[in-house]
């Protein structure tokens, strides 16, 4: 099957890469654009751990097809620092001890990022719902949600 | 949160930035699946769809001749003659005569493409012969059973029992007729439960590369790089040292990942394919289908108790399958972990381990011990309600202690149950009111924790700064915990300390980070190379001041005369000596290796709050509490992690987890949809509390935390479901069709 050209935005930069129809945007970010921030958990949209943003919009990677980039801003975990200046959401990661093994971490931040863009003072339950599509085995949660409720509580302190 | 306790400590039991935090929360640290090498090939598994078949025929010429495929093997590929747990690991590899269970691989693909190489999987024509099968475990026993092999028990199986019955094991002391005749109140219950999975959410990853010569070279995603050195080079029948194994970061474990699944397939695949690297990546169902899971278990408790409390006499008979093979169930650990909470003057344990077509079960945290939980301390819970005691105070009337004869045999050294027991009663969890249709329930729960082989290098540089070679993985922090301890006894700031997780070649054999060993053994051995390094230097400062070794102390992060006599001289830090090494005597290291046997036995109790939802069935967490002994909590923000990752996987074992086979002996539930773990909206904050009664053993104090906490969860939420409900399921997982079934069942 022939491959197909898709020119995208991904973390600000222009970037162009030939996809197989049948490659998922989370392959076509890991294997063609080097970005392995992203991971692959499950492949079915059950853990979160492939979490970008698509013109804004929070989706799982590994459900949307390379292809459908085409024309589109995507955001990934390594576009959340602004060069060393770490976002607050993965300095309270570490602050708080939020990971422990570490791997569906980088999902997590794009996804509560995108849930602080939208509800800038989320109570414990709303992150709990919202996080709910992002598996974590090793944590529990209680470190993550403490850690998005005080990055939360600087994001407004600094607005 | 718990309260940091500091023992007079300048750094153990503070809360510093872990040193790999940055890498993983910006995307940079290196995953299994997250490199890859010029000339790289793809790899794809072909796997058995049938529970139990005679393989007749592999053919693979249609997915040879499909453009970009490089090379396919079968197990006609491997060499022969093996023998006992390596045979067994080669057959899990690859079957040979017969695929034993869903999803046993069967042959392995390498093409240029990871999509040419799972098009070419499908097209490898694999001609089966369908056998009957069995997947439970009591099933597996009775007569007429499906024989899964012939001959596969060992001589401990009494005469006449099924083929598929392979070890039996029995021990205990005391005397149980008089044990019983003592107790005022004597029950036996029956308890079951279903195979759960680790789940960690990264799935088995690995890049291998070996040439016509043997030597290879692999990037494994594992909690143990010796163990993938030493089971691969079995299974292939190569050298060991010829394999270099670095491990990547790894995305959980949980014990899961401490043996090989598909690695070596990426290695044969790379020496057909012409020395071509071979990346191969587990899907999820790929995961649930063919690795872990833990062993599901049919296990009968009886129990006496006095009136005020005591147990008189314990008794457990165990029936565990862990797949196909002998040796995969934790049947003795469990039956070990059985009692070993409490002081029991006749205590008597017998198990079997029976075989299945099921995968072939692999460690999960405190393997055995949680299963064994949920029998022995749910039965006890009924009969202190039968009874009218708090539950509480019956666990520690019948603590072990100091100085008691464990269960399971040997002596205990100081440990922390009773300080567990009294600090759970003293918490405020305790107090909070229950309304309609909750309930509240306790439990306790143990695990050994482990030393084994270790062995770590120390260096100095020449500015003053600690570079630790260690060979446990770091899954949950354990880079900064060995960092705290090196740093604090050589006398220096935190981030002066560098701890690296390196390669087989650069260290001896190293156990997994398994049994809660890590911080606790490469801890120790870190601290002894520590120790060894400040002796030579204060050799590099008494030969610079003229004056005997013995008159230079170490203290502050520099060598000092000792006292008055030694005369006056300004201190020499470890910076000013490192910067002349090189022309004082050379490099300055430390190094320690040891088979470690001074761990210090976990203990742990929980509370839990549960509400059940009477008219669905559905149980909800409204608190929960974990108060466990870490003999000394060196970085407490990641113990506290491990006591609440404990609890939230024991909550899903308690509550969703199963492993559902169909009448065709296919895994129904291969995706996270359908085997659902936890999630973020399912829990609520997870309460703990650390307590610190050292290790005698350790430098410090270490127990080790990991594995104890998924203990508790499964009998204190069936408790508190009873507290709840009136009503006692005995059998796992809780579901809510479950909960309400018992609910509407009259009485």
């Amino acid at each position: 099957m022939s491959r197909i050209h898709v020119t995208a935005t991904v973390n600000g930069d222009a970037v162009e890469f030939l996809a197989d129809p049948r490659d998922s945007l989370l392959d076509c970010l890991r294997d063609q654009l080097n970005l392995t921030g992203s991971k692959e958990g499950c492949g079915t949209g059950d853990c979160g751990a492939c979490s970008v943003t698509v013109d804004g919009t929070l989706v799982c990677s590994c459900l949307v097809l390379g292809v459908e980039a085409q024309g589109k801003t995507i955001e990934t975990v390594e576009g959340l620092a602004k060069g060393a200046e770490l976002h607050p959401l993965q300095r309270k990661f570490i602050e708080h001890a939020a990971l422990q093994c570490g791997f569906c971490t980088p999902g997590i931040l794009v996804a509560a990022k995108a849930l602080l863009a939208e509800n800038p003072d989320p109570t414990e339950t709303e992150i709990r719902f919202w996080l709910a599509g992002n598996l974590c085995r090793c944590t529990g949660y209680d470190k993550i949600i403490r850690a998005v409720q005080d990055a939360a509580a600087e994001m407004r302190g600094a607005a | 949160m718990a309260k940091d306790q500091t023992q007079g400590y300048r750094l153990i039991g503070t809360r510093p930035d872990r040193p790999d935090g940055l890498d993983k929360v910006t995307g940079r640290a290196r995953y299994g699946a997250d490199i890859s090498a010029p000339g790289m090939l793809h790899a794809a598994v072909v796997r058995s769809p049938h529970a139990h078949a005679k393989i007749l025929k592999i053919d693979a010429t249609k997915a040879l001749a499909l453009p970009g495929v490089k090379a396919v093997i079968t197990r006609a590929d491997l060499p022969t003659g093996l023998t006992g747990e390596d045979w067994n690991l080669q057959e899990n590899t690859l079957a040979g005569e017969k695929a034993l269970y869903d999803g046993h691989a069967v042959a392995a693909v390498a093409a240029t493409t990871k999509l040419i190489a799972q098009d070419a999987a499908k097209l490898v024509e694999v001609t089966y012969e369908v056998l009957p099968h069995v997947t439970d475990v009591d099933a597996a026993m009775a007569p007429g059973a499906p024989v899964i092999r012939e001959g596969a028990a060992d001589h401990s199986v009494p005469e006449g029992m099924h083929p598929n019955v392979v070890r039996y094991m029995d021990f205990g002391h005391g005397d149980m007729d008089a044990g019983f005749a003592a107790a005022d109140l004597v029950r036996e219950q029956s308890y079951k439960t279903e195979a759960t999975h680790q789940g960690y959410i990264e799935p088995h990853a690995c890049m291998a590369q070996m040439g016509a010569d043997d030597r290879g070279e692999m990037w494994v995603c594992t909690q143990g790089h010796w163990y993938i050195r030493r089971m691969t080079s079995a299974v292939l029948g190569i050298d060991a040292a010829k394999l270099r194994v670095t491990p990547s970061e790894i995305g959980g474990g949980f014990g899961g990942k401490t043996t090989i699944f598909m690695e070596p397939l990426a290695l044969a695949l790379s020496q057909k394919a012409g020395g071509r690297p071979v990346k191969l990546v587990m899907s999820r169902s790929e995961v649930l289908r063919a690795t872990g899971p833990t062993a599901s278990a049919s296990m009968d408790v009886k129990l006496g108790l006095k009136k005020d409390g005591t147990i008189t006499a314990a008794q457990v008979k165990f029936r565990m399958q862990g797949g196909p093979y002998i040796g995969s169930s934790p049947v003795g650990e469990a039956l070990s972990c059985a009692f070993a909470c409490y002081d029991v003057p006749n205590v008597m344990h017998e198990g079997y381990e029976v075989l299945a077509n099921r995968p072939k079960a692999a460690a999960y945290r405190a393997p055995g011990s949680p299963m064994a939980a949920f029998a022995t301390e749910s039965l006890l819970d009924e009969m202190c309600r039968e009874l009218g005691l708090d539950p509480l105070k019956v666990r520690l009337k019948n603590a072990a202690k100091e100085g008691t004869k464990s269960s399971y045999g040997p002596t205990y050294n100081r440990i922390g149950l009773v300080e567990s027991l009294e600090a759970t009663m003293a918490h405020k969890n305790l107090l909070a009111p229950l309304g309609p249709n909750q309930g509240r329930g306790v439990a306790s729960g143990f695990w050994f924790n482990w030393g084994g082989e270790t062995s770590v290098s120390l260096c100095i540089g020449e500015d003053g700064t600690v570079t630790v070679s260690v060979g446990t993985p770091d899954i949950g922090g354990s880079r900064a915990s060995i960092a705290l301890m090196t740093a604090e006894c050589l006398g220096i700031a935190y981030d002066k300390v560098r701890v690296n997780i390196v390669e087989t070649g650069a260290l001896g054999v190293n156990e997994p980070t398994h049994g809660s060993r890590a911080t606790f053994a490469s801890g120790l051995a870190a601290v002894e190379a520590a120790k060894q390094a400040m002796a030579e230097m204060c050799r590099r400062a008494a030969a610079e001041w003229d004056i005997d070794a013995e008159a230079v102390e170490w203290r502050d992060g520099a060598a000092h005369p000792a006292g008055p006599n030694a005369g006056k001289f300004p201190p020499l830090s470890i910076g000013e000596i490192g910067a002349k090494m090189g022309g004082t005597g050379g490099p300055i290291s430390g190094h320690h290796e040891v088979t470690a046997t001074t761990h210090g036995a976990s203990f742990g109790v929980h509370v839990v709050d549960v509400e059940v939802d009477p008219e669905t069935g559905r149980t909800t967490i409204l608190r929960y509490l974990v108060v466990q002994d870490a003999g000394t909590a060196i970085h407490p923000a990641y113990v506290e992690g491990q006591y609440q990752g404990g609890a939230a996987q024991g909550i899903g074992w308690a509550l969703n987890e199963e492993y559902v086979y169909g009448a065709d002996g296919r895994l129904q539930n291969t995706v996270f949809l359908d085997y659902r773990v936890p999630v973020a909206s399912d829990l609520p904050m997870i309460d703990t509390v650390i307590v610190e009664v050292p290790n005698p053993g350790h430098p410090y104090g270490v127990r080790g935390v990991g594995e104890t906490g998924i203990t508790p969860p499964l009998p204190a939420i069936a408790n508190a479901i009873h507290a709840a409900t009136g009503k006692r399921i005995r059998s796992l997982p809780m579901s809510p069709s479950k909960v309400l079934a018992a609910i509407k069942a009259q009485g």
